[in-house]
């Protein structure tokens, strides 16, 4: 701002009035919808992702991020503040977002209505000086003018040029347009694009996600008291949930048996009986890692598998038992070196609670590094484990973690040297523990963690996504442009043509649309020897 | 012959190609170096009449073309040397031709090897987006502009076939469960697709910026000087980049909703790899937008291009390597 010496003036009056509110509002969303905001939003979008993928995130991974806080609390204190353990989530992405949707439909509405206006349009009427046009050519004809103008119309047309109709001062010229698809794709990609996060969106609020932990031979039932974990939006009704059993009858693991990939996956089925409803016939399915069982809209996945190991406890008298059956262990590595608990609630009369721990080892292998599981498939399988008596402490209310051993109030069994109690254990075999009662490894079964969930809206959201490709190829690779043809009187009274084109699309060359004027200038005099043929004939 | 053996000889076809693709780089160079010798001499003639003289009596007298002192434009040195030029650079055109039919058959090999797309790792990955690289470079080299962009594309593809098969080299083998699918063959295979397509397009871009300032500095020598005209450059790249874009959108993101749906549970889970995969569209869409936008095209255009192009490269090294997501495939 500038003020002269001579001017006496307060400075603030040589500023523009000031901005009311509404021109304020106007100037701001004006802003928000023009490109480069588009632009600066799009990038801080990206950047704003990237967070994301480098600090674990609960959604995707709580483990991970549980592992984090532990090791650096202090850190997590400020990841917490920010919201970095949740980024999609936090209010800050969301304002990113929401400011990028609003700018893009504050953007293509008003496109909208001034493409509808254009297609109802008539194309332009020609330039007076077609010269001027980046493509241009000039030829003579024998027809007359008129004729000229007649095929010119004719060949434009079977290009798929849309045809201006002439007004009356413009008898000699036709005007013509093409590629209306580039702004129809473009508009179409960019509403689609909302249906999708709407789709995604709304969707969430009435989807839902369950895991449940079966071991063959067992079942659930499809309710929330059944589920480890759930995760819902907030529309989404218990009642909704379909209601069906099921018992997992096998759960098949194979692995890479050999060569350099050994001890990979290399194959995961689950075969169940599903009973849909109560009282409905049972069905037997099978569910494979690519190959999910849908129920009416609700599906299942196989996610993690491990296994579980059978113990049967027997109290001092050899014959009581006190526990028996499978119980899954977490595997720790990709050999399935897996670590669990049995906790035995013993009746007073036979001696106080037991605590076992134990390790699984699909195919166990001992040397100076201990035992350790060397292959997935269970092909040597045996259990390692020591144990502890006293009180396991499952009757004072609080919850309690099925794979840890809570031992506070109890005492590890010693061996004969005063050394902790250990064990190990082939299939079949028992062990007694230093106060008469014994463990006997009875074999293992598998368990899998079940997926269930409900994605609300994909289907809107696929549609969404197709269309946005369609728009986006129509909006990428349609050109825009405009031709124009007239016709006059040469000095040698000939007819002169002139063609002349202009583009008005991206990317594209001044060589194409040459080209394309030279083909209409060549097919109009290809109709036009066709006519005089006929009229010579 | 049994499969394995063909998977593992893929391998060693794979390197004999990495060779060819050096010894076409090298011949690109020497004509590369024949040419930039022709244009300073042509400046020099421009510049020192008197020396363009001495020059000529010098080439007349003394016969050898190769000594530099065959210097004027119009003498018969010139014309050897330009002869020279063009023999090398059929040479390389055709070294690249012949090793990129040597590297498709390598990829067929490790295909039939292991019996699915050879797509499912790193390795595979790299050889075969390397291959759509080189095919596409081979389909832009009928054009002048393309001739150029070639050039250098190949030390590209010399560097990321180089490293496939060193680095990230995986011995063939099944793949694990998630990725027994057709999914993988549609799903991964637009992605090696769109991985060439942008890195052709990255080439371009990065000449276009070059070629930009040097038309801006007005230099006529050097290496600036020796590329197309930056406009038809900006043209290609966009280009390439329009195909490439959709195919990014429909492959990896689309159709990766929907496998991730089928085999996970959930179409959208904000994994490592799909975050990426989201960053690298948003920036090519802002590339698209920037163009399309008056004062961003040519050089500025062109970086955020390459913005993009980092994202790709992330996406598939970085997540791959760094993150461990579920996307966890790469076999390192």
């Amino acid at each position: 701002m500038t003020t002269t010496p001579m001017d006496t003036r307060p400075p603030v009056d040589n500023r523009p009035p000031p901005l009311n509110g509404l021109e304020l509002a106007r100037w701001a969303w004006r802003q928000l919808t023009s490109m480069r905001v588009a632009l600066i939003l799009l990038f801080l979008l990206a950047v704003a992702a990237i967070p994301g993928s480098i600090i674990p995130q609960t959604e995707a991974n709580p483990l991970n991020v549980r592992d984090f806080r532990a090791r650096n609390p202090e850190l997590s204190q400020w990841y917490d503040r920010l919201g970095l353990f949740d980024v999609y989530s936090t209010p800050w992405f969301a304002a990113i977002y929401i400011a990028l949707m609003i700018s893009l439909i504050g953007c293509i509405l008003p496109r909208c209505w001034q493409h509808w206006k254009a297609m109802r349009a008539q194309p332009p009427k020609a330039p007076r000086r077609l010269t001027r046009m980046p493509a241009y050519r000039k030829v003579e004809v024998d027809a007359t003018p008129d004729e000229a103008l007649a095929v010119a119309r004719a060949e434009l047309r079977s290009r798929r040029f849309r045809l201006r109709k002439p007004l009356e001062d413009e008898a000699d010229s036709v005007g013509a347009e093409i590629g209306y698809l580039r702004e129809t794709g473009n508009l179409l990609f960019h509403l689609a694009l909302v249906v999708v996060l709407l789709a995604v969106a709304l969707g969430g609020l009435f989807s839902y996600r369950a895991t449940v932990l079966v071991t063959e031979g067992s079942g659930f039932s499809n309710q929330v008291i059944q589920f480890d974990s759930l995760s819902a939006g907030a529309l989404f009704d218990t009642a909704d949930l379909p209601p069906f059993s099921m018992d997992l009858d096998e759960f098949r693991m194979e692995f890479v048996e050999s060569g350099n990939q050994i001890g990979q996956p290399a194959d995961y089925e689950a075969t169940v009986t599903l009973v849909r409803e109560p009282g409905a016939e049972p069905e037997t399915h099978t569910i494979r890692v690519n190959e999910p069982l849908n129920i009416d809209g609700t599906s299942v996945h196989i996610m993690s598998p491990g296994y579980a190991p059978a113990f049967t406890v027997r109290a001092a008298d050899g014959e009581t038992i006190l526990a028996e059956g499978p119980v899954p262990f977490l595997p720790r590595d990709g050999s399935f070196t897996s670590e669990g608990v049995v906790k035995v609630e013993v009746p007073p009369e036979y001696g106080d609670d037991i605590g076992i721990q134990a390790g699984f080892l699909p195919t166990a292998f001992l040397d100076e590094n201990g035992p350790r599981s060397v292959f997935p498939g269970a092909r040597n399988p045996e259990v390692y484990l020591t144990a502890w008596h006293g009180d396991l402490g499952l009757d004072d209310g609080q919850p309690q973690s099925i794979y840890r051993l809570d031992t506070e109030d109890m005492e590890q069994y010693l061996g004969d040297g005063g050394e902790p109690y250990r064990a190990r254990l082939p299939v079949g075999e028992t062990v007694g523990l230093p106060d008469g009662r014994s463990i006997t490894f009875d074999g293992y079964v598998t368990w899998v963690n079940l997926q269930i969930g409900r994605n609300s809206g994909r289907e809107l959201a696929l549609v969404g996504g197709v269309a946005a490709v369609i728009g986006l190829m129509g909006s990428l690779y349609a050109r825009r442009r405009r031709a124009w043809v007239r016709t006059s009187v040469g000095p040698e009274g000939r007819t002169v043509v002139e063609v002349a084109g202009l583009h008005r699309a991206e990317g594209s060359s001044g060589d194409r649309l040459a080209d394309e004027i030279g083909a209409i200038t060549d097919g109009l005099l290809l109709r036009l020897g066709g006519a005089e043929g006929k009229r010579e004939d | 012959m049994d499969l394995d053996a063909v998977a593992e000889w893929s391998r060693y076809v794979v390197v004999v190609a990495t060779l060819g693709y050096l010894a076409s780089w090298l011949a690109f160079c020497a004509e590369a170096g024949i040419h930039s010798r022709r244009r300073r001499a042509v400046t020099e003639a421009a510049a020192e009449p008197e020396r363009e003289l001495v020059g000529v009596a010098a080439s007349a007298s003394a016969a050898p073309a190769d000594e530099a002192t065959a210097s004027a434009p119009s003498g018969p040195g010139d014309a050897e040397l330009q002869e020279r030029a063009d023999r090398l650079g059929g040479l390389g055109r055709g070294l690249f031709a012949l090793t990129t039919v040597a590297l498709a058959a390598g990829v067929v090999m490790r295909g039939l090897g292991t019996e699915r797309a050879p797509w499912a790792n790193m390795y595979e990955f790299s050889i075969t987006g390397t291959l759509v690289a080189s095919i596409v470079f081979i389909a832009l080299a009928r054009t002048v502009v393309g001739r150029v962009v070639a050039v250098w594309a190949v030390l590209l593809i010399f560097v990321t076939v180089g490293l496939a098969s060193t680095f990230l080299y995986v011995p063939p083998g099944p793949v694990q469960p998630a990725l027994q699918s057709y999914w993988l063959v549609i799903h991964v295979g637009c992605a090696v697709l769109a991985f060439g397509l942008f890195t052709v397009g990255a080439v371009v871009s990065a000449l276009q910026i070059v070629s930009e300032r040097a038309a801006e500095r007005g230099r006529t020598t050097g290496f600036g000087a020796s590329l197309p005209e930056s406009a038809g450059l900006d043209r290609l790249a966009y280009r390439l980049t329009a195909i490439a874009f959709p195919i990014w959108t429909f492959g990896p993101l689309i159709l990766g909703a929907i496998w991730a749906e089928v085999s996970w549970g959930r179409y959208w889970g904000w994994d490592p790899k799909e975050v990426w995969a989201l960053i690298t569209w948003l920036a090519y869409a802002a590339y698209l937008h920037a163009r399309a936008t008056a004062g961003w095209k040519g050089s500025k255009a062109s970086v955020v291009a390459l913005i993009g192009y980092g994202t790709v490269l992330f996406s598939y090294f970085g997540v791959n390597i760094l993150f461990n997501g579920l996307h966890s495939y790469g076999g390192l």
